[in-house]
């Protein structure tokens, strides 16, 4: 499947035959031996975004400047998986660094929509949603610091969902913007995503930031809906560039939800305009920090004509970063210069702040929120790559769920100009469950 | 001090913590040990996805100290990123302490007066650069090795109090022996354990306005701390008397030639931009642990210093020597118990510094004190027993060491030595005293110097003014 697609698709940056090879046969010997080490994931194959560490595999996020680096070690997650008899198939292409919204700052090549080719898959976790949505994969890892799972889910037409902050260790996550990263799945159904949380979730003594708490992802799955309030926040509904047919395609999944049982009230997440300047400012500031260490020192590519340290540097990361990785890191380091650091930084963090506030008021009277994934459907290849704010808008209805912490999902509802919609459920914090719950009894109302 | 002028100083010490691991990860924190770049983990190497993880015990020993200096513990604390480029760190960043250190305030007694401390605060070291050449311009290429990224490091800064170059060597003195005293750190300056930044200014006798300063870097001991100090202060009265103006800068302390030397000038104000480490959640420090650990503070060294003298009626200046560490002290307080002395006890320690078990070191010093040996038979006594493990009695027995002081014995050596040395004895009777020591040196070469030396002289007296 992955040799007849990616030609069309794109979705891989590297394809580990021999590793799946070696995994899929260690994998039917549990299952042979009946011995009960085999569990749902022993044995299915599985695709890695690029920013997630796998031993002696090389990963580069997406990147130039890491080309030719191979972890010693693997991520919690991928050590989890693994542990669970996973079938690694390759690293799939993203944004640079998880910085995009297409995969079209990929430093090696775009990828395409398997559902249109001509269109992006939307990013930065494109490969592995595209890897899905064209069977190359029965599912994939993404990671998501502003919607970079649940946007590329929502243009490719598959489940994604990324976790409240803290649920999945980020021990060899790549980092982006270290206090929104996280990892989550791509797959086809909602009950596959909760299958493959639960077998990352949980506290890593390595992370220091991943919770002690209990999981149970999967347990109240078919509970339904009847008796639960959803919130239909206005402001979600108003946002720039929404289109007609996207919205229709939610509205409908509403109404669904609310003939399967649910109660719909309307909430209010009243400093949503500010999220987009205050999540721009927040990233880049941990993203300029986070990427110092590329400096051709230890791994990765060197510029080896620098005739200076500094020299090192510069030429270094001029040629081993894209045009979007150092505008954000410019604009990162912008941000935390003295005499700029209290009017950006400090007032983007205290704009989180009120963002957290509004969701923790609106989950007072809701269970979990619906909305839109998206304003848009895929757009063409090249549409948007000159004009960064209007990639940026992609983000506007995800990336909340990142600043204030909480679990979020899309999965497919309907289409608009035949291309996929996507429906987001957000949830309160740790309830990643009732996200779940409500996704699912959306897969069963749709499907009937 | 010049006449008419005063200096001003402040100091910045780094310590490593006593730890066993690092800050961040698991790896070994004894750096030295190790062969380059082995003692490190893919967390200390900064590589790409990995993450730190607080060392409980680092932060313990910061808490302690600041408890030890009186400083007010903070009940919320946080790391910040400190962002520069430089090849010894790793991730581009090191994990320090910005606007919450751990401890604020304190104080610390030097020579009777109270140096003001302004904070105590918890960081990583880098690692360390090795440049293949004599100098670093000239260096072909340099390397960089690993094994002290990451390990504790614990900065503590003082209010600008201190007034010349013995205050800040008796400041760094004080400093080593409350760590010590706590086991914060091992505090070995020539290890690199403790590494004393001065910021040195001058200014006119009776003046309010501070000077300009400069920062004196690369000093290895205390007495390279006082003599850079002290050059530092004469190089910018010079500097002013002669009509110019101090510049403000890094500079470094030469061994080899006992000056100090520019490093860096700072043009303008580094810009590290500080921000809060997102990798770890904020530090709660609950006062039930602080003061758990309050409790557990030994005896500390100015506390100590004052019981030994009084109680022991010893010196100021021994109780200084012994406390300054705990070992020591309880050494001197152990065979004092056993027996000794004091004044002996607290002698034999501080020169000879003994690591023989109290009991037997009291048991030497008896010895000496009764007359059973000499000093000179008690030194050697010493060195044997430490070498072998052995009780210094013993010693004295096997070797037959005991020192002779019945008169009979020796009025018989004496009065052969006074038959057989005609021209000394000559000498002493025309009236040139000196040369009884040279009948003193055959009568003790006569008894392989097991002679009483007191009652030698006594005797020669005797016979040769009689």
């Amino acid at each position: 499947m992955i040799d007849r697609e990616e030609p069309r698709i794109g979705a891989f940056l590297r394809v580990t035959r021999a590793e799946a090879r070696a995994q899929a046969e260690a994998a039917d010997r549990r299952l042979a031996s009946g011995n009960g080490s085999a569990g749902p994931l022993t044995g299915i194959p599985v695709a890695i975004k690029d920013v997630l560490s796998v031993r002696g595999v090389e990963t580069t996020a997406g990147s130039q400047i890491l080309r030719g680096y191979r972890p010693p070690f693997d991520a919690t997650a991928i050590a989890r998986l693994r542990d669970a008899g996973a079938v690694f198939l390759g690293m799939t292409n993203c944004d640079e660094f998880a910085m995009g919204s297409s995969t079209e700052n990929s430093g090696y090549f775009p990828t395409r929509n398997p559902r249109d080719t001509s269109r992006v898959p939307g990013g930065s976790s494109g490969g592995s949603a595209a890897a899905v949505a064209a069977g190359e994969a029965v599912y994939s890892l993404g990671t998501d610091t502003g919607g970079s799972i649940r946007q590329p889910a929502a243009l490719c037409g598959v489940v994604g969902m990324k976790p409240t902050y803290g649920r999945v260790s980020r021990y060899g996550l790549i980092a982006f913007a270290s206090s929104l990263d996280q990892i989550g799945p791509f797959t086809t159904s909602v009950r596959d995503a909760g299958l493959v949380l639960q077998a990352m979730s949980g506290l890593d003594p390595l992370d220091a930031t991943s919770a002690d708490r209990p999981v149970d992802l999967l347990s109240g799955l078919e509970l339904g809906v009847e008796g639960l309030r959803l919130g239909v926040p206005r402001e979600y509904f108003q946002v720039e560039g929404m289109e007609a047919g996207v919205k229709a395609a939610v509205d409908r999944a509403i109404l669904q939800l609310e003939r399967a049982g649910a109660e719909l009230v309307e909430v209010s997440l009243p400093h949503t305009d500010y999220g987009l300047a205050a999540y721009y400012i927040i990233a880049p500031a941990e993203c300029s920090s986070n990427l110092a260490r590329f400096d051709g020192v230890k791994y990765g590519a060197r510029d080896e004509d620098a005739q200076t340290l500094l020299d090192t540097y510069l030429r270094t990361r001029r040629r081993g970063f894209g045009t979007e990785v150092r505008r954000r890191v410019m604009l990162g380091t912008y941000a935390l210069s003295a005499g700029y650091f209290d009017a950006y930084y400090l007032k983007a963090q205290k704009v989180r702040t009120l963002i957290a506030q509004d969701f923790a008021g609106a989950f007072e009277h809701c269970d979990a929120i619906v909305s839109a994934t998206t304003p848009t459907v895929a757009f063409p290849i090249g549409a948007k790559v000159d004009d960064p704010v209007a990639m940026y808008l992609n983000d506007v209805l995800t990336l909340g769920g990142n600043l204030a912490g909480v679990p979020g999902i899309s999965l497919p509802c309907g289409t608009s100009d035949g291309l996929p919609v996507g429906l987001q459920i957000l949830g309160p914090q740790w309830g990643d469950a009732v996200v779940l719950r409500v996704a699912r009894a959306y897969e069963v109302a749709r499907d009937a | 001090m010049r006449e008419g002028w005063e200096a001003v100083i402040g100091m910045e010490v780094h310590a490593q913590l006593a730890t066993r691991s690092k800050m961040f990860c698991g790896c070994s924190s004894d750096y030295l040990a190790a062969a380059p770049n082995s003692s490190v983990c893919e967390v200390c190497l900064g590589m790409p996805g990995t993450l730190p993880v607080v060392n409980r015990r680092a932060v313990e020993l910061v808490v302690k100290t600041g408890l030890a200096l009186g400083s007010e513990i903070a009940r919320h604390t946080k790391f910040d990123r400190k962002n520069y480029f430089y090849p010894d760190l790793p991730k581009g960043y090191q994990i320090s302490q910005y606007d919450l250190p751990m401890c604020l305030g304190g104080t610390i007694d030097v020579g009777g007066r109270t140096i003001r401390i302004t904070r105590v605060h918890l960081e990583e070291d880098t690692g360390k650069l090795v440049h293949a050449g004599d100098a670093l311009h000239t260096a072909a290429s340099s390397l960089v090795d690993l094994n002290r990224s990451g390990v504790p490091l614990m900065e503590i800064v003082t209010e600008p109090d201190l007034r010349g170059a013995d205050d800040a060597r008796d400041y760094a003195t004080a400093l080593r022996a409350i760590l010590r005293a706590i086991g914060a750190s091992e505090a070995d300056m020539e290890r690199g354990q403790l590494r004393a930044e001065a910021n040195v200014s001058v200014r006119r006798a009776g003046a309010e306005a501070l000077g300009v300063k400069t920062e004196l870097k690369n000093i290895n001991s205390f007495r390279a701390l006082h003599r850079a100090v002290e050059f530092e202060i004469d190089r910018q009265i010079d500097v002013l008397e002669a009509g110019g103006t101090v510049v403000q800068e890094t500079r470094g302390w030469s061994e080899a030639e006992q000056r100090t030397f520019s490093q860096r000038v700072k043009e303008f104000a580094d810009d590290y931009r500080y921000f809060p480490e997102p990798d770890l959640p904020p530090l709660e420090l609950e006062p039930a642990w602080v003061e758990e650990l309050r409790a557990s503070l030994p005896e500390l060294p100015a506390a100590r210093r004052a019981r030994l003298a009084e109680r022991h009626e010893i010196s100021a200046y021994d109780a200084e020597q012994l406390t300054q560490d705990a070992a020591t002290a309880d050494l001197f307080e152990a065979t004092v118990a056993a027996g000794a002395p004091a004044k002996q006890a607290a002698n034999w320690i501080i020169s000879s510094h003994p690591t023989l078990p109290a009991a037997r070191l009291a048991e030497l010093i008896g010895l000496v004190v009764g007359g059973t040996i000499n000093r000179e038979q008690g030194l050697a006594v010493l060195e044997e027993a430490q070498a072998g493990d052995r009780a210094p009695a013993d010693i004295v027995r096997e070797r037959g060491l005991s020192q002779v002081s019945d008169e009979s014995e020796l009025a018989r050596v004496v009065d052969q030595v006074i038959a057989d040395n005609p021209k000394p004895v000559a000498d002493f009777r025309a009236g040139k005293t000196q040369a009884i020591s040279a009948l003193v040196g055959k009568v003790m070469a006569a008894t392989r110097g097991r002679a009483n030396a007191k009652v030698v002289n006594q005797l020669l007296l005797t016979r040769l003014q009689g």
